[in-house]
């Protein structure tokens, strides 16, 4: 699915990524740890291919393809996807015509036939469910007024509409209470599947616990650090990321 | 620039499609501008005496007066005896139909797309044409259908000779000819536009629609338009115009006059697309327009609205004299300034009438180096009890080198009036392209979604066939087709 080689990445002349191996295999979920400024964000962000985010070295293949030769919208078309750690408001354009224009983008991608409104309104209304989000969210401009677990579950809503082949979540926890951070991750776990791999980005160990990964990796100063299971990330919760930093020093 | 910028420019850059020029004979009077060529143009139009002194004195006005400096444009001084003020292409003296009309006319507005052949026009999108080349009015369509139903669709120039008591008496009454420079300018050498008259009581049963087409160089084209609503009457009219590429600026002065009485409702709607100018700031028209509408009885309504995109300079107020009591007066406005383009838009609303309200959503968009201005006033006189006014005016910037303002003007004499106003200014920012890529659409795409989510609020008050040519205009596709 998604084979990163020795990658490194910089953001206005500032060395962030210094050589990252990652190998994601179909049905996978791998979660991203690290302490703030290790470079998880810029890794989430460097696979989408935002702006900005200069690599430098390395290469990542995706589903076959050059992954960093493609324009951000083609890397959404073949089914990657990111959930963002901060969703962006749009005034005036609801939420339910920027699904469908996504959609329907990405449908024409793959030499299906575009949905009508008929059609996609009753795809919506069913994915609305599966993140337990009220119809009217749907009525709204883009994320304008909503709070932060709404925000998040809207993204979690555009991935389960959009129905990816890998699915990037960076700190799709942060800002979440305890209920909105179940429900998140309960979305997340019904599109788990054998055809789609997941790689969680995330600060805590919390979100962990009700999106159980089949890898960890701890990233810092902008390398992996450590790689392990699940209960990598229980280790961490206990004893801190000082810990590691210092056993990787 | 940035990284965005540098990408949105090129979305930016549109052809202008309509620049061509019809390659026709023209009557055109020599350049300059004194009492004879006031005469001539009166001779030509044969018009009534009273008409002729009205001319003179607004003429006289004029030469007395200075041009306003207090708007937020920079242009050269405009040379007044540079300008020709009446061009008309060559043609049989009277017309019984379209038939008669040069072949060229009509396959320039076919070119421009709009329907004055009627035969052609698809059932149920009626719309009624009135299409003025230059200086003259050269076909009006609909004009038997509108007849039965008591409504009046002509050229002004025409009116003057068939209803000469009608015009007269709302002529000016809106706007005098002393208003200002550019409104003492058109009434003195105005040489068409359309009259409208709606009788008491009926709903015009079409839209009606006036095309203006500035096509001959150094020609100037100043039009009126007058627009009466008599009690309990409709009318809902449509406004465009387009000129050929030129590298010299050319002017553009119109006057619009609305009159709705009791019960009386008249929406306008404008679609401007004059000639911008190139990307280097060469040429294009300079749009010095006085448009404004009274609302003389209990009830009546006036509502403007305006998608400006086009013109080098606009200079353009629409507003609404609210005299009646109960009177609304509504102005929605997008305004779109790229590369050296300038406006300066806004409106007024004067409150006369008691419990008289006002609505003004003013949605500016600058790129490249254009500069945008809203200028509002908003007057409440002392008689106007309960008079209420809502405005919102939100900016939106594309790079760094443009630039928005707002200057509000807030009269307040009396104490029970409710005045609200919001303002934003907002840039498109690379977060936003960044996320509606990541959800698979193109720039070009999210440029225009999120160009055309700013401007909803205006967009959704313009007839169906002028939504979809304003938002073509601004190379969007149709948002909100869903939801």
């Amino acid at each position: 699915m998604l084979s990163i080689k020795n990658l490194s990445a910089s953001v206005e002349g500032k060395t962030i990524l210094r050589g990252i191996d990652l190998e994601v295999g179909a049905g996978e979920v791998h979660a991203i740890m690290g302490p703030n400024g290790s470079g998880k964000s810029t890794l989430a962000s460097v696979l989408a291919g935002r702006d900005g985010y200069e690599v430098t070295g390395g290469a990542v293949t995706y589903r076959g393809m050059d992954l960093l030769d493609m324009e951000p919208e083609i890397r959404a078309r073949e089914g990657l996807f990111l959930a963002f750690q901060y969703p962006v408001e749009i005034p005036g354009v609801t939420n339910l015509y920027l699904l469908k224009a996504g959609l329907n983008a990405i449908r024409k991608h793959r030499g299906e036939e575009e949905l009508d409104a008929m059609d996609f309104l009753k795809l919506i209304k069913e994915k609305a469910a599966l993140v337990d989000m009220k119809q009217e969210f749907l009525y709204r401009a883009v994320n304008e007024g909503f709070s932060g677990g709404e925000k998040k579950r809207n993204e979690i809503l555009q991935m389960a509409l959009l129905e990816p082949h890998l699915g990037i979540l960076d700190e799709t926890d942060s800002g979440l209470d305890i209920d909105a951070l179940r429900i998140v991750a309960e979305g997340v776990n019904k599109l788990r599947g054998a055809d789609r791999a997941i790689v969680v980005v995330t600060h805590y160990q919390r979100l962990l616990n009700h999106i159980v990964p089949d890898h960890v990796h701890v990233l810092a100063g902008g390398r992996f650090i450590r790689s392990g299971g699940k209960e990598l990330a229980l280790e961490l919760e206990e004893k801190g990321y000082g810990w590691i930093e210092e056993q990787a020093a | 620039m940035s990284q965005t910028e540098r990408e949105l420019a090129p979305l930016l850059q549109r052809d202008y499609k309509e620049g061509f020029v019809t390659e026709i004979e023209s009557d055109t009077l020599p350049p300059g501008l004194d009492e004879d060529v006031v005469r001539t143009i009166s001779g030509i139009k044969e018009e009534p005496g009273w008409m002729l002194d009205w001319r003179l004195d607004a003429f006289r006005r004029w030469t007395a007066m200075t041009p306003p400096r207090w708007a937020h444009l920079h242009h050269p001084p405009i040379d007044y005896q540079a300008i020709s003020y009446y061009s008309a292409p060559k043609q049989k003296e009277l017309l019984d139909s379209l038939d008669e009309v040069d072949p060229k006319l009509l396959e320039t507005y076919e070119k421009l797309g709009i329907p004055i052949d009627e035969q052609k026009m698809l059932a149920g999108v009626k719309v009624a044409v009135d299409a003025v080349f230059d200086s003259v009015s050269v076909a009006t369509t609909f004009k038997q259908t509108l007849m039965d139903a008591g409504v009046i669709f002509c050229p002004i120039s025409e009116a003057l000779q068939e209803f000469p008591d009608l015009v007269r008496q709302y002529l000016g009454s809106v706007v005098p000819s002393s208003d200002n420079y550019y409104a003492a300018l058109n009434s003195a050498v105005f040489s068409d536009g359309s009259f409208v008259y709606i009788p008491k009581g009926v709903r015009c049963p079409m839209e009606l629609s006036t095309y203006f087409r500035i096509n001959e160089m150094n020609t100037g084209q100043f039009e009126r338009t007058l627009i009466v609503a008599d009690e309990d009457s409709y009318v809902s009219y449509l406004e465009g115009c387009t000129a050929p590429m030129r590298d010299e600026n050319q002017l553009h002065a119109a006057v619009v006059e609305l009159v709705a009485m009791k019960g009386a409702g008249i929406k306008y709607s404008t679609v401007q697309n004059w000639y911008p100018g190139d990307e280097h700031g060469k040429g294009g028209i300079y749009n010095f327009v006085t448009k404004r509408g009274a609302c003389r009885g209990q009830g009546a309504k006036i509502s403007w609205t305006q998608v400006e995109t086009g013109s080098a300079i606009t200079w353009k107020y629409p507003s609404v004299v609210l005299e009646g009591d109960d009177t609304i007066g509504e102005f929605y406005s997008v305004a779109l300034t790229n590369n050296y383009q300038q406006a300066d838009t806004g409106t007024k609303m004067v409150h006369v009438g008691k419990n008289s309200r006002s609505t003004i959503i003013s949605k500016g968009i600058s790129a490249g180096k254009g500069q945008n201005s809203y200028r509002g006033l908003v007057k409440v006189l002392k008689g106007a009890e309960g008079a209420r006014n809502y405005s919102q005016c939100d900016s939106l910037l594309m790079g760094a080198e443009c630039g928005a303002h707002t200057f509000p003007y807030m009269e307040v004499k009396n104490p029970s009036a409710q005045i609200e106003h919001e303002a934003t200014t907002s840039r498109i920012g690379e977060d936003q392209l960044f996320y509606c890529r990541q959800r698979g659409l193109s720039e070009e795409d999210a440029v225009s979604m999120i160009v055309n989510g700013f401007c909803k609020e205006v967009f959704k008050e313009l007839p169906m066939e002028f939504a979809v040519e304003a938002q073509k205009l601004l190379g969007i596709s149709l948002e909100g087709a869903v939801g």
